[in-house]
């Protein structure tokens, strides 16, 4: 039992500096992204953070070395194996006073830099420009507010990867189609909001970390000082692709975003006259099908299964169901519309005609769903307008 | 409270009354040996030792089914990519493992505590209120049964996380939910039965003598957790129906569409879950301030400081439930309020630790198991309390919140507080309750193996979650990878140190080992002490008087 008791004795007062030393060692490290701690990021906003979060562990490590020294040094000193002989002290005002007082006015020294920060990071008033951010399962969309600009964004990592048939590279998981772009040195604030259940919108390099609550918007905002690639992911379980939602923002020089948005605003123009041109003409059944085993797999996948399958008891099966078979109309009208109260969203404003064309017909014509109907883009369009 | 243990048996006169022993000294033939034999004995009790030993066995073994869960999620964050489960079973099992830890681990483990302890350290026969006392335990299996049958539902068990979030347990969530709602009912039932017999017991059975001042801290801890448990549970309750009418039959509490908020959803959860984190550590500072005391050979520093602050942190729980919200979007003044009266409980926790430090300090300490465990609970429930001091911070918290930091910080408080805390009782009281000397050889391997593995497995979490893994990801980014393999081994290895604790523990109810003496521990002091080991099955059935 002696032995024992002296190995624990030292086991447990080294624990505060082996326990705490990669951090202490973090805090030296430069600045590049640490595997041990916060970063201090590329706002200032970020920077306070990172500072109250560093005196925030350090009064804390504070504590505990004077906790745990005067435990282990009483473990040590009165031990009755060397004959320590029990005091008879116990209730004393002045010292329960003073360990009442001294952690109260620790805490007001706390609370002070952290309600200033707190208030500025609250303070979204005077916006250089807004994007809206909208959650869904399992995607962002973004928005610019003062312009035609809108895309969602998904995660890019190949599926196989995630399966381990194709070797991991270094952004797994952190990587997607289309990243948010928005401008250096401006205020950017965020509205955020979902279209089915809670995300949260995070990026750790901005500090902000906002729920996004359907039927509610909220703000954030970001200032950011560096050009660079920033990433996130949602950090609201959102069901079961939840890990599968990174947020990746590509902040760019004013001037590199002016270029940037010019661009984006000529393809949005170019793909409604696209939109219009579709309307009269017919895709081949090759055509319709190969994307629209593109666009089932990236946009449809994740719920109805690549095999068409589903999940039974959450996601319902397309293949062989009654829908895919028989109602062309019903059929056209889930994917443009969803269906309220359940976890089947509206892809009409995600997807364009060609592309709810192409994937209704690839629904009804694959896994051995041979109805052989071809959906173009008009019949698509015509139910949109509600014919 | 050292006074409270100067016990007077009631008829001095009587040929044996050298033991405080009701039961042997007046009714030695209607009573003796009078335990009812086989199954029904554990289905028809009314006995507090039975019932308590029934709830320990059963929360010990749902620690085990919730542990079993943890290993399948630590094996699936063994490495980065999907290897084992499916995301969607991989969120059934980070839920179940939630439920069954909270619900049926560390709730009822309580409860069997307090089932065999609070009757035999206040000087009562029983609980008041024994064949309620039966019911509250026999409900509960059933509650469970509910909950681990829905695992095999089509479209599998409850997938939204122990906290529920609406709508994602709502307009999204699969046909399990009935029996998800169901069980947590019926477990909320339990509960609250459980609760009121606790506080019926206390007022009206202590014997006399025993004033509110004199109560052992551990009977104090459980009373005001009684009263957390029955102003609490029915929030809980509330939460579950709405989730059940908004999903089920066309409400919409929490769906804006209906003119309902979501957001409101965690507002009432959390008004029942932050009291519900404190009913899971007060009966532990009862228990620690118990055992301190005992192998310090020294009085606990400050009896009624200790009192008070249990007081104010339980009056305080239910004014900062908005700290687990602070990224749901409210005002930047609730967000202020919330963080500074989270701040504040701080104070009555630090009083807390500094006492029991204070009674280590220039005692006559020895390292017993029961100790080893007390000591751990100490530093590592500490080190919980401080990140849950950082956490509390608003600004940060926008950093750490729904992290692995989060993860790290509720284990601590959770695994090596409460939990640690239930280890310490088991060891402190069981020779009491067998009347043998548990293996103790086997006791340090627990102890060692556990402490040494639940670091490796919880202390890594605070690394990954600064470094920004969110938590209840199946997979993740490669930057995560090394630490979670360390996780995943200290996971393995705290699951398996669990199984000595079990072989332990069949020994023990198999009374092999040396038979100890009625105070068991040198420095014990109290009415539960004074009887003989192990403890009749029948005790102070005439009421010992308290000087």
């Amino acid at each position: 039992m002696k032995q024992l008791t002296t190995v624990f004795v030292k086991w447990c007062s080294s624990i505060p500096i082996l326990l705490f030393s990669p951090l202490l060692f973090a805090q030296e490290a430069s600045e590049e992204a640490s595997s041990l701690n916060l970063r201090r990021g590329a706002t200032d906003i970020s920077g306070q953070v990172y500072d109250l979060h560093m005196l925030m562990f350090f009064i804390c490590v504070g504590i505990a070395v004077v906790v745990f020294g005067v435990m282990f040094a009483s473990m040590y000193l009165h031990r009755k194996s060397r004959g320590a002989k029990p005091a008879n002290f116990h209730e004393n005002v002045k010292v329960e006073i003073a360990w009442t007082v001294i952690p109260f006015l620790i805490l007001i020294f706390m609370a002070v830099p952290a309600a200033n920060t707190l208030i500025a990071m609250e303070d979204t008033s005077e916006p250089d420009m807004t994007v809206l951010v909208t959650g869904s399962q399992w995607k962002w969309h973004y928005k610019y507010m003062d312009s035609d600009v809108e895309f969602y964004s998904l995660l890019a990592t190949q599926r196989e990867q995630i399966e381990n048939k194709f070797q991991k590279t270094d952004n797994y998981l952190l990587e997607v189609d289309r990243p948010l772009v928005i401008p250096t040195g401006k205020k950017v604030r965020f509205l955020i909001t979902s279209d089915d259940v809670i995300h949260s919108w995070w990026v750790p390099d901005f500090a902000v970390k906002k729920d996004a609550n359907p039927g509610f918007i909220n703000e954030s905002w970001a200032k950011v000082n560096e050009p660079g690639i920033y990433r996130g992911q949602c950090a609201e379980l959102c069901g079961k692709d939840h890990g599968y939602m990174p947020v990746v923002v590509i902040a760019k020089e004013p001037a590199e975003f002016e270029k940037w948005m010019g661009e984006q605003e000529e393809i949005v123009r170019k793909a409604k006259e696209e939109e219009q041109r579709l309307l009269s003409m017919n895709m081949s059944m090759d055509e319709l099908m190969k994307e629209g085993e593109r666009v089932y797999n990236a946009t449809c996948a994740a719920c109805h299964m690549p095999n068409g399958e589903g999940l039974p008891g959450v996601f319902p099966a397309l293949k062989g169901s009654k829908m895919a078979l028989e109602d062309q109309q019903g059929h056209i009208d889930i994917v443009l519309h969803g269906k309220s109260g359940t976890a089947m969203q509206a892809f009409g404003k995600m997807l364009s005609l060609k592309e709810i064309a192409a994937v209704v017909t690839y629904e009804r014509n694959a896994w051995g769903n041979k109805t052989g109907d071809m959906v173009q883009a008009k019949d698509v369009n015509a139910v949109a307008n509600g014919n | 409270m050292s006074k409270a243990t100067e016990v007077i048996s009631p008829d001095t006169s009587a040929p044996h009354s050298g033991q405080v022993n009701g039961g042997h000294l007046h009714d030695d033939h209607e009573h003796h040996d009078h335990i009812p034999k086989g199954i029904t004995r554990w289905l028809f009790t009314t006995n507090h030792k039975d019932i308590g030993t029934l709830y320990l066995w059963f929360a010990f073994i749902m620690f085990l089914v919730g542990g079993a869960m943890a290993m399948v999620i630590r094996a699936e964050l063994f490495q980065p990519g999907l290897q084992i489960v499916e995301p969607n079973f991989f969120n059934q099992m980070t839920t179940v493992h939630g439920l069954i830890m909270v619900f049926g681990a560390v709730m009822p483990a309580f409860t069997g505590l307090a089932n065999w302890l609070i009757p035999m350290m206040i000087g009562a026969p029983d609980m008041a209120l024994p064949r309620m006392n039966n019911w509250s335990f026999w409900i509960l299996p059933g509650a469970f049964l509910i909950l681990l049958s829905s695992l095999f539902m089509e479209g599998g068990g409850p997938a939204f996380g122990w906290t529920f979030y609406a709508p994602l347990s709502t307009t999204y969530s699969g046909d399990s939910t009935a029996l998800f709602v169901f069980s947590v009912h019926i477990m909320g039932i339990s509960s609250i039965m459980g609760a009121i017999n606790v506080i019926v017991t206390i007022f009206n059975m202590r014997a006399p003598g025993m004033t509110w001042m004199k109560m052992p801290l551990f009977v104090w801890t459980w009373l005001i957790t009684a009263f957390l448990l029955i102003a609490v549970m029915p929030v809980l309750a509330g939460a579950v129906t709405m989730v059940l009418t908004d999903k089920f039959f066309g409400t919409s509490f929490f769906d804006a569409a209906g003119g309902g908020d979501p957001v409101m959803f965690q507002h009432i959860f959390w008004f029942f879950g932050h009291p519900e984190v404190y009913i899971m550590i007060l009966p532990a500072f009862g228990i620690i301030s118990q055992i301190v005391p005992t192998f310090s050979r020294k009085q606990l520093f400050g009896y009624a400081s200790m009192v008070y602050a249990t007081a104010s942190i339980a009056l305080l729980s239910f004014v900062v439930w908005a700290h687990h919200m602070f990224t749901t979007g409210m005002p930047v003044y609730m967000e202020m309020f919330f963080m500074f009266a989270t701040m504040l409980i701080s104070v009555p926790t630090g009083v807390k630790v500094f006492n029991w430090v204070a009674t280590m300090w220039r005692g006559s300490l020895s390292f017993e198991m029961p100790m080893m465990f007390a000591i751990a609970f100490i530093v590592l429930f500490t080190i919980g309390g401080l990140s849950g001091l950082m956490l509390a911070i608003t600004p940060v918290d926008f950093q750490y919140h729904d992290t692995y930091f989060v993860v790290a910080h509720f284990h601590y408080v959770l695994v090596t507080g409460a939990v640690f805390s239930i280890m310490a009782a088991v060891y402190y009281w069981l020779p009491k309750w067998t009347g043998k000397m548990y293996d103790t050889a086997l006791a340090k391997w627990h102890f060692w193996c556990s402490l040494v593995s639940v670091n490796v497995l919880f202390f890594p979490m605070h690394f990954v979650g600064l470094a920004g893994m969110p938590r209840r990801i199946p997979d993740y980014a490669l930057q995560f990878a090394d630490f979670n393999k360390w996780i995943s081994l200290g996971g393995f290895a705290f699951g398996l140190s669990q199984l000595i604790f079990l072989a332990l523990l069949i020994k023990a109810c198999k009374k092999q080992g040396e038979p100890v003496s009625a105070q068991v521990w040198d420095g014990a002091e109290g009415l539960e002490w004074e009887i003989p080991s192990p403890a009749p099955y029948h005790t102070f059935e005439t009421p010992p008087v308290v000087k």
